[in-house]
């Protein structure tokens, strides 16, 4: 027996897929002509699906304080958190995260995947129970499955269902309840004050990704639980540096007394090597923008409102209400994966996504705009988009 | 299967039968995968609809080695008995 047999299904309707175009899990980005856009087969096109939220990633600062640090650094750390690879500005990033937070402290992570396996790992063992919303990140489902804890899936976004689980738990067993801020695939919100009101019904403790939305919501960015006014109700806060922040890394954040037992009891946080000096320097600075220029929220949620209504005027079924991630409803996977590819040929990148990847077996052309967007390349996006829905509706007829 | 087995196998069958094609008989051995189509994410949503018809919680830990319509009876059965 091959040991690939396993594959076969999945790897035979991704043949069907490559069979329409260019391979929408395998894009290669041959040259980065700024925060949002870069060249493609020889194209320039617009990157409307980065999750670069606040297009930070050519900010002067935190290019320079990259280069400052690996000069001065070197290129990596060669080792763990628990070993050699705590640097002074590892440290000092937590301390300014924390502060930022509002939290007594902060851990830092490889990656955003790593943080939030990290976190969970940490924080849940075989004998607490996990109840996590059902359209979480594929990171969540891997950190509860590493964590050994029981774990229970609620309807996504239904408050009322977590109360009924929360119900049914047995005595004797610590609960975590795992929420998204923004979902990444829909779009949508959490109602984290409604959560926040069963997990203190039940003493439960309240765990949030704020990946996709730090740095977008909230007075002074800090996510969707800021901009609802319940920040003191989530015990723990989960964020990534690969969106918002422009570079690559992760957090975990708590007021917790004993938060920091984790840095010597959560295996993905001691058995990885520590982010290189140039990432956390390059986050150092563009935490400082964030905290400095509340101006980019302005700027994203305008491109937010602009991108949303041109596509909701071209007849688009979107999924959610307005945020920076708007994801258009396709009929079904051949129609998605052909559309992609024409959004391609016509210089717009946007993400395909497709079932098992999203909720309710929904197919979509998932777009994440920038505050580093103009306005005029929305409107360029816009017009390409009713390009496709003319070819679209003359297919149909 | 007991009496109590049947009346579970009766009424999970009456939320799987939409994912039936046509032709395919729902026995015991019926495998969600192969025979129903059902991936890995509608099995954990068709568990949810299940939990909410029996006021179960079947955890997702258990999911792993469940293949046929038999072991979703017997997941069923043991979370009743535990209640």
């Amino acid at each position: 027996m091959d040991i690939f047999d396993k594959y076969a299904q999945i790897a035979g309707r991704h043949d069907k897929v490559l069979e329409l175009g260019t391979d929408p899990f395998g894009v290669r980005l041959d040259e980065i002509l700024s925060a949002t856009e870069a060249r493609i087969d020889g194209r320039r096109t617009i990157l409307v699906g980065t999750n670069n939220y606040l297009g930070l990633t050519f900010d002067e600062a935190a290019i320079e304080a990259a280069v400052e640090a690996v000069r001065t650094q070197g290129t990596g750390t060669t080792g763990s958190r628990i070993a050699n690879g705590t640097y002074a500005l590892h440290r000092q990033l937590e301390a300014e995260f924390a502060q930022f937070l509002g939290r007594r402290s902060c851990m830092v992570f490889t990656t955003g995947y790593q943080a939030n396996l990290g976190m969970i790992v940490g924080l849940a063992g075989p004998r607490d129970v996990i109840y996590l919303d059902a359209d979480s990140h594929a990171s969540i489902y891997d950190g509860c499955r590493l964590s050994g804890a029981k774990v229970v899936r609620f309807r996504h976004n239904d408050p009322e269902d977590l109360d009924r689980r929360l119900a049914r738990q047995q005595e004797g067993e610590a609960a975590l309840v795992i929420v998204e801020g923004l979902y990444s695939m829909l779009g949508d919100v959490a109602p984290i004050a409604e959560f926040a009101e069963v997990k203190r019904k039940h003493g439960a403790w309240l765990m949030v990704d704020e990946a996709h939305s730090f740095g977008v919501f909230g007075e002074r960015g800090r996510g969707v639980a800021e901009a609802q006014g319940v920040e003191e109700d989530v015990d723990f806060v989960v964020g990534t540096f690969s969106k918002s922040l422009g570079g690559i890394g992760g957090f975990g954040a708590s007021s917790h007394p004993r938060f920091d037992v984790l840095r010597y009891c959560s295996r993905p946080y001691m058995f990885t090597a520590s982010p290189n000096p140039a990432s956390i320097a390059s986050v150092r600075a563009a935490l400082v923008r964030i905290d400095r220029e509340p101006g980019l929220r302005g700027q994203i949620w305008g491109n937010a409102r602009q991108l949303h209504e041109g596509l909701a005027g071209l007849g688009f079924d979107l999924c959610s209400p307005m945020s920076p991630v708007i994801a258009v409803k396709m009929p079904d996977e051949g129609t998605a994966v052909w559309a992609w590819n024409r959004l391609l040929e016509l210089g717009v990148y946007v993400n395909l996504a497709v079932p098992p990847g999203t909720p309710n077996g929904v197919c979509l052309l998932r777009c994440s705009v920038s505050a580093a967007h103009r306005s005029k390349q929305i409107e360029e996006v816009l017009g390409r988009f009713g390009q496709l829905a003319q070819e679209l509706a003359a297919a149909r007829a | 299967m007991t009496t109590t087995d049947d009346t579970i196998f009766r009424e999970i069958c009456g939320l799987v039968a939409r994912f039936a094609p046509a032709g395919v008989q729902l026995r015991p051995e019926t495998e969600l995968a192969s025979d129903l189509n059902v991936d890995s994410v509608a099995a954990m949503d068709l568990v949810m609809e299940i939990e909410d018809k029996y006021e179960i919680d079947i955890p997702i830990n258990q999911l792993a080695d469940m293949r046929s319509l038999g072991d979703l009876v017997e997941l069923v059965r043991q979370q009743l008995k535990d209640r």
